[in-house]
């Protein structure tokens, strides 16, 4: 288990840097084993690094294990992040720290944007889909409706989209 | 301060719950909470707080500790991360035993082809929110452009260094 948490620790990031960890450098999971574990962390709500680390504990020690794998993943970087919070605390006021956040921040709204033309890209040959995502937009970031009964509502109406589609 | 704990532990378990297709996903609602309904934060902090955990190591999820830290301290820290991740642990334990029975079954594959366009909206809404706080004037708004065009067609590039440029243009911004 010990080894599991360290392990866990170093691939604190991006889903690919998890692959090569878990597949290639440790050999905990083939590539098929990890590629069936990542299905069912997607389809699984959270994050999916998170259920990945899980998944991987309780495969292989339980219960405890899937617990040290999660506390492996997100103990460094929560120390780290507690740190960046307590400099963002004390030196908010401060008018050079404020243009530099405001740099950072619209950066990560770039990164963001990247992001959203990415998932959103396979849909464009798809117009039900196209049409939908669109909807989910406007019902979530222009009517600002509560997440829990906006979600309902869109994966219902979605899934009779798709079952609708299907029969037809 | 109890009541403050339990409702983060609350928000952030509904959003576990709720996160289907990852973190990213979740951010509208996270921002809604804490900044329109709450008033912990302002917006600009959100984006600061989440830009934050952008460039931190970890799972992007991490800015749910952070925020957590922001509003109440370490017991915040606490109460948010334990709202986030219990769930989600939870749910996985469940899950993996049940996988083996449920992964090949229709209902499966059509519950995952709905959430598609559904979770591509939501990050889309993601992106649409903070920028909208983050574009408060002529140069921010060019960093944005940048960062989005800089990570679509140079792939190369890791995100990180895009972060950091943005900070230091807006740090230069600062000094003249």
């Amino acid at each position: 288990m010990g080894f599991l948490r360290l392990g866990m620790i170093s691939f604190g990031g991006a889903l690919p840097l998890s692959r090569r960890m878990l597949v290639e450098r440790e050999g905990w999971l083939n590539g098929e084993e990890f590629a069936e574990l990542l299905g069912l962390c997607q389809f699984l709500p959270g994050g999916n690094i998170i259920n990945m680390s899980v998944a991987v504990g309780l495969r292989f020690r339980g219960p405890k294990g899937g617990l040290a794998a999660l506390l492996g993943l997100i103990t460094v970087p929560g120390i780290v992040v507690i740190l960046l919070g307590v400099i963002y605390d004390r030196f908010r006021d401060d008018v050079y720290v404020q243009h530099l956040f405001a740099g950072l921040a619209a950066a990560a709204s770039g990164l963001m944007i990247a992001m959203g033309v990415k998932v959103a890209k396979p849909l464009f040959r798809d117009k039900p889909a196209m049409a939908m995502a669109c909807l989910s937009f406007v019902v979530i970031a222009l009517a600002r409706f509560p997440l829990l009964y906006g979600m309902v509502g869109l994966t219902l109406a979605s899934a009779s989209l798709v079952v609708w589609r299907r029969r037809k | 301060m109890i009541v403050v704990l339990a409702t983060l532990f609350g928000i952030f378990a509904q959003l576990s719950v709720l996160a289907f297709g990852g973190g990213n996903t979740i951010l509208p609602e996270m921002q809604r909470q804490v900044v329109s309904v709450h008033h912990w934060v302002t917006a600009a902090d959100f984006n600061a707080l989440f830009a934050l955990s952008q460039a931190a190591p970890g799972p992007n999820l991490m800015v749910v500790t952070l925020l957590g830290w922001h509003i109440a301290g370490l017991p915040g820290l606490l109460a948010s991360a334990l709202g986030m991740f219990l769930p989600s642990y939870l749910i996985t334990l469940i899950a993996m035993g049940l996988w083996e029975r449920f992964k090949d079954r229709p209902w499966r594959a059509q519950v995952q082809a709905a959430l598609v366009p559904v979770t591509a909206g939501l990050v889309v809404a993601s992106a649409w929110l903070i920028t909208k706080v983050a574009v408060s004037g002529f140069i921010l708004g060019c960093i944005v452009a940048a960062a989005a065009l800089v990570s679509l067609f140079a792939k190369r590039v890791h995100p990180l260094w895009i972060l950091f440029g943005g900070a230091m243009v807006g740090l230069l911004t600062g000094l003249f």
